[in-house]
């Protein structure tokens, strides 16, 4: 197959303005091929976050590539950027940033709308994200009226509602109890089953050795990859 | 393949129908927020469509009144001046003026020392403020008066004791009907009322008088054959004319002792007067409504503050810069416009009731409704012009760190 990689960075620098700038990500190099669950693990201030934005494209790396889907972003002004996120790259957040006024549906069809798909499209689309996130009999009822974990699924079928290249999981667990973590983590391995491509920030090395495969960050460098090491060996 | 999907270049894109539905999530959620934030507005709304609506029905009626009045009426009234005459026209005035010949018609009233009671067993100072005059047949044409029931002074009743009761003069003394043959008593004997009239327009002496036959009242009750007034209805265009011509043609000894006044005129400076009036209340009404604009501003600025969140996550979900501004202008311009919206609709509604319980024609200016909805938006939209503005600047690293 000779798909492009999921998500490619090449040789990516990111730089703080300061004096003497701060060098958040120094010359990065890590590729993520479909259908690959991995996680992106290291210690608050290892540049995990920065690595997280630039993977996202929230944010422009200094120097170096980053390509989605084998297109490279550098090239794009911020307006297709933005397209990229609308249709290649799927968040999930650790506040899950769920909207108090609307739906669980309508939460998910959030992830439709910078498309520009139509509103019944929309919905139909998000009922079946929600079911395949085990929330089919919650559909209308508001993320307020919900348990931690339950919102955390529905933010996950926001994220692949669009059927994104790569979902990009940002502490997924991290505000919440061993039990509604338990639950998420297994509906991303049942995602990465089903052929997903999910990559999960975390700082929790037990979550970080149960996913298949570990990019470890330090000091703004990859300290480890487990692909690299099975290559290598 | 579906290369078009595909395309790396296909920028992120939100339908008109989704900016609105986008746009209305934030006041949704917020209702109380919403309604509060729209109340601003609502009230400047409200008070400038009432105060256009209120003006423009009480400036029908005014006008109303002055068409039914006539503008070329003159009322020709005699004072005691400096120069030595007794403060009344000589017995020939009337005629005199009739002689003009761009008087239309022109009639008298004659003071009748006398009060009109219900009957005899009334003490003689209980008068309820009305009082008895004689008046030539012309009278009614001259001031454009209509009859409610019964008759006029014709040839025959204005020779004979018998009155006609002016609109309050009749309700005062409990007279509603003249089915039977009906008498007050006015001196020392009953007089028949032959009739009742209308209100007459900007007439109200005479609304409150019991009216008999000059003729009658000089024979039965002694009154002064001088007219203490005289309404003469002259050709249109000749008024100013005329107003110089009278004095003189009443009272050709004493000219300077003759006033001739156009009531049309204390109507139409009423009319300047609400006009000013009007200005006034329009300007207290712009200053609320620009409070109210500076509430959703407050308002705005706060939201922006505190969702931060959501400003980031939509970053996330592919909104552009222009998305967020166009979030955030739409969400402005609904609270203003709920407002607008409402205002108007109270604005209609209050002056509805007050034209309504004045008794005027209701006229609500259709200008000021759209118009004042129009200022609503406007205000809106210049309201949330900042705040949107700051939302777009938002980096989505920066909003997302919650």
């Amino acid at each position: 197959m000779s798909r492009a990689a999921a998500l490619e960075m090449r040789n990516v620098v990111k730089e703080y303005p300061g004096f003497p700038p701060v060098r958040a990500l120094d010359d990065v190099s890590v590729r993520i091929d479909h259908g690959e669950l991995i996680a992106v693990v290291g210690p608050s201030g290892s540049g995990k976050s920065t690595l997280l934005n630039v993977m996202g494209t929230l944010d422009r790396p200094t120097s170096g590539v980053v390509s989605i889907d084998g297109n490279d972003t550098a090239t794009l002004s911020d307006k297709q950027v933005a397209g990229v996120r609308a249709r290649r790259i799927g968040f999930v957040f650790q506040q899950f940033f769920l909207l108090d006024g609307m739906s669980a549906i309508d939460n998910v069809a959030n992830g439709l709308i910078y498309q520009g798909v139509g509103l019944n499209e929309r919905r139909e689309r998000s009922a079946e994200t929600l079911k395949r996130v085990g929330l089919g009999h919650r559909l209308t009822h508001p993320p307020s009226h919900m348990s931690g974990g339950e919102r955390q699924r529905v933010a996950v079928a926001r994220a692949l509602v669009h059927e994104p290249a790569f979902v990009l999981a940002d502490e997924p667990t991290g505000n919440l109890d061993s039990k509604s973590t338990g639950a998420v983590m297994d509906l991303i391995a049942g995602l990465h089953e089903e052929g997903t491509t999910i990559a999960v920030i975390t700082h929790d090395t037990k979550i970080a050795a149960s996913l298949p495969r570990q990019v470890t960050v330090f000091d703004g460098r990859i300290e480890s990859d487990t692909a690299l090491q099975s290559s290598y060996t | 393949m579906t290369p078009v999907r595909q395309s790396p270049t296909l920028a992120s894109r939100l339908r008109p129908s989704d900016v609105l539905r986008v746009g209305a999530s934030g006041p949704r959620a917020r209702k109380m927020r919403t309604a509060l934030s729209a109340l601003g507005v609502s009230i400047g709304i409200a008070a400038m469509v009432g105060v256009l609506g209120l003006s423009e029905s009480s400036k029908s009626a005014l006008l109303d009144e002055i068409s039914a009045l006539g503008t070329n009426l003159l009322t020709v009234e005699s004072g005691v001046g400096i120069g030595g005459g007794d403060g009344s026209f000589p017995e020939e005035a009337l005629a005199a003026i009739n002689r003009i010949e761009a008087v239309e018609i022109a009639s008298a009233i004659y003071d009748v020392d006398a009060s009109v009671l219900k009957n005899e067993f009334v003490p003689n100072g209980q008068t309820r403020g009305l009082g008895v005059v004689a008046a030539s047949q012309s009278l009614l044409d001259t001031l454009n008066g209509s009859i409610d029931e019964g008759s006029w002074l014709n040839n025959a009743t204005s020779t004979y004791p018998a009155v006609v009761l002016g609109s309050v003069a009749a309700e005062r003394l409990g007279i509603s009907t003249l089915t039977q043959p009906t008498y007050v008593y006015i001196g020392e004997q009953y007089v028949e009322v032959v009739g009742t009239l209308e209100e007459f327009p900007l007439s109200a002496d005479l609304d409150r008088s019991a009216i008999m036959g000059q003729p009658a009242a000089e024979e039965f009750f002694e009154s002064d054959p001088a007219p203490a007034t005289i309404f003469a209805r002259v050709e249109n265009g000749t008024i100013d004319a005329n107003r110089a011509l009278i004095p003189a043609t009443a009272d050709p000894e004493n000219p300077e002792e003759i006033t001739v006044s156009r009531p049309s005129d204390a109507l139409e400076a009423q009319a300047a007067a609400d006009d000013a009036l009007t200005t006034l209340f329009l300007g207290l009404g712009a200053v609320a409504l620009l409070v109210g604009g500076i509430g959703i501003a407050n308002v705005m600025v706060i939201a922006v503050i505190e969702r931060r969140g959501e400003i980031g996550l939509r970053r996330a979900l592919g909104a552009t810069r222009a998305h967020i501004r166009r979030q955030f202008l739409t969400e402005a311009v609904i609270l203003s416009a709920l407002g607008g919206a409402v205002g108007v609709a109270l604005g209609i509604g209050a002056t509805y009731l007050y034209s309504s319980l004045q008794g005027w024609r209701v006229i609500i200016p259709s200008t000021a409704a759209a118009g004042g909805f129009l200022a609503a938006l406007f205000i809106g939209a210049a309201a949330g012009l900042y705040p949107a503005m700051r939302a777009a600047r938002l980096a989505p690293t920066e909003a997302l760190r919650a």
